[in-house]
């Protein structure tokens, strides 16, 4: 009977690894001198060096961050308010808005990404940032929607009505009350909005243009080309980029459910 | 109506409408253009009136190769999601009952957060360890130094692999939910009436926490069947999918109709198989 769990211990441990292995091993390739990923390992910065020479990357950079941050801030503000819609309202139609939300989530983005392509170019949105923006913030809505949902949830909706019948305006009550409850959830959906659209490469590749690009759409293409260790540079800061932004949401919205 | 609900409606279109606005332009409208699309006998890029026409849908039946690619897509999901459950399913065990207090926080969080960083970086981080030379080549040879060098890189295990890898914490996280909530005193119950371990894993455990399962198996197996980034990277010419034929028609021979064609037969097969295996897997719930 002892002997289950240990095993079971010492498999998640074995799958931790296999998940992290890959990435440890392709962020130290990037700290090493050699061009061709040759040991023994040498120290060198020479890749990032390179990166801060690289001025279309830097460019996508530039892309990729700027449209995240647009589409956290649409994204949070349209889904927290038909979260509250869904939360404080029973209205006919509800079941079938809120069914809607999993197509987005479930339909490969490849389907998505494409379709988006064929129906911007017949409403002649152009290729570009700006059809990226508004594929991303399709795909963040959902994650949005349902965060802060499971926050309203677990709203105490007495204080509001006490604030209210101590005399605050619905206003008052808003800022005062409902929005400091409010704020984890928020905070936890715009976090997930960001890195949904900082780690989107699907969308973003059918949606750029040539020449216009995000982070994941130009590493996309140098891998094509061939390895090099300025790619296993640009892969370390994006992913110590989305964990980071990871870690932080794990702080605002608890993923295991208990409290 | 009273005027009371009159209020309440503009406030709850004022809240839902500009959300599902949004996707209404940019997923509902674009799936059924792209549906209204693989019906069309030339492409959109070409500024002739194009007409109606089946052809798109024929040609997958006349054409083996898009049918042998479709076998290979559905084959490959189905690997890739049996590995996830046969790895991910004792994992999200010995989570939700093994690892107690902050030790379980701590792992829970270690296994979700390579979920959301970037698929492609995970992806191209595989290639470091799989070509020749890499990290599965040199760790090889510390073991069987005369081993032949792996070329693991540009085949159809590297490709599994890589998707395993990408879809791995999905399984955890849907089987850790289900599992977490059975009660312990559940399991408890069943030991003290006399089940032995394994007669408590297949009779209480493994049938109480199918919904996870279920949702786990649903959400890897449809991203996998039209995965098309992972085979191209990993697998070069050697991992052939559907998603690729796809990504193909789109990108380099512009032929959008077909494209379209395969993408709605894709999805099409993956919504049919999850349908055909749904009712049994319910009955088998129901049936607690």
């Amino acid at each position: 009977m002892k002997l289950g769990p240990a095993l079971l211990k010492v498999h998640l441990w074995l799958v931790l690894g296999f998940l992290y292995v890959p990435i440890v091993v392709m962020a130290a390739l990037g700290f090493n001198a050699s061009p061709l990923y040759a040991l023994p390992f040498e120290f060198d910065l020479v890749w990032y060096r390179a990166l801060a020479g690289n001025a279309k990357l830097i460019d996508a950079g530039i892309h990729s961050v700027g449209i995240a941050l647009v589409n956290t801030i649409i994204a949070t503000a349209l889904g927290t308010m038909a979260a509250l819609a869904f939360a404080r309202y029973t209205f006919r139609g509800r079941t079938v808005m809120q069914i809607l939300l999993f197509p987005p989530i479930a339909i490969p983005w490849l389907v998505i990404g494409t379709a988006m392509l064929v129906f911007f170019y017949w409403i002649d949105v152009r290729r570009g940032l700006f059809a990226i923006l508004l594929g991303h913030v399709a795909l963040s809505l959902p994650y949005v929607i349902v965060v802060v949902g499971a926050r309203l949830a677990t709203f105490p909706r007495a204080v509001e009505e006490a604030a209210a019948t101590l005399g605050a305006t619905p206003w008052q009550t808003f800022r005062r009350v409902t929005a400091p409850i409010l704020a984890p959830g928020v905070i936890g959906g715009a976090l997930f909005a960001f890195a949904v659209s900082f780690d989107q490469f699907v969308i973003s590749y059918f949606l750029a243009p040539p020449g216009v690009t995000t982070l994941p759409v130009e590493i996309y293409g140098a891998i094509r080309k061939g390895f090099t260790p300025e790619i296993n540079a640009i892969s370390t800061i994006i992913i110590v980029v989305s964990m980071g932004v990871l870690l932080l949401t794990a702080r605002f919205y608890r993923f295991g459910g208990e409290r | 109506m009273t005027v009371a609900d009159r209020r309440n409606r503009g406030t709850i279109l004022a809240l839902t409408g500009p959300a599902y606005l949004w996707l209404t332009a940019t997923i509902f409208l674009p799936l059924s253009a792209m549906l209204y699309c693989s019906f069309l006998d030339k492409s959109p890029l070409v500024p002739q009136p194009a007409s109606l026409t089946l052809r798109h849908y024929a040609a997958f039946i006349e054409k083996p190769v898009y049918q042998q690619l479709m076998l290979w897509s559905l084959e490959l999901g189905a690997i890739v999601t049996i590995c996830c459950l046969l790895i991910g399913y004792p994992a999200a065990l010995a989570l939700a009952k093994v690892i107690k207090g902050r030790w379980r926080e701590a792992m829970f969080l270690m296994v979700v957060l390579p979920f959301w960083s970037n698929a492609l970086v995970r992806t191209f981080s595989w290639t470091m360890v799989l070509r020749p030379g890499g990290l599965a080549d040199q760790a090889i040879h510390v073991v069987a130094p005369g081993a032949p060098a792996l070329n693991l890189l540009y085949s159809y295990p590297a490709v599994v692999i890589g998707l395993v890898h990408s879809y791995l914490p999905y399984m955890i996280l849907t089987c850790y939910i289900s599992l977490q909530a059975i009660d312990d005193s559940v399991i408890e119950a069943a030991r003290s009436l006399g089940a032995r371990s394994w007669a408590l894993f297949r009779r209480v455990v493994f049938p109480m926490s199918l919904p996870g399962v279920l949702a786990g198996s649903a959400l890897i197996f449809v991203p996998a069947v039209g995965s098309f980034m992972e085979p191209r990277i990993l697998g070069g010419t050697k991992g052939a999918t559907l998603g690729m034929a796809v990504e193909e028609q789109f990108t380099v021979t512009a032929n959008w109709p077909f494209g379209a064609a395969l993408s709605f037969l894709m999805l099409g097969a993956v919504l049919l198989i999850c349908l055909v295996l749904y009712p049994p897997a319910r009955k088998r719930m129901e049936g607690l």
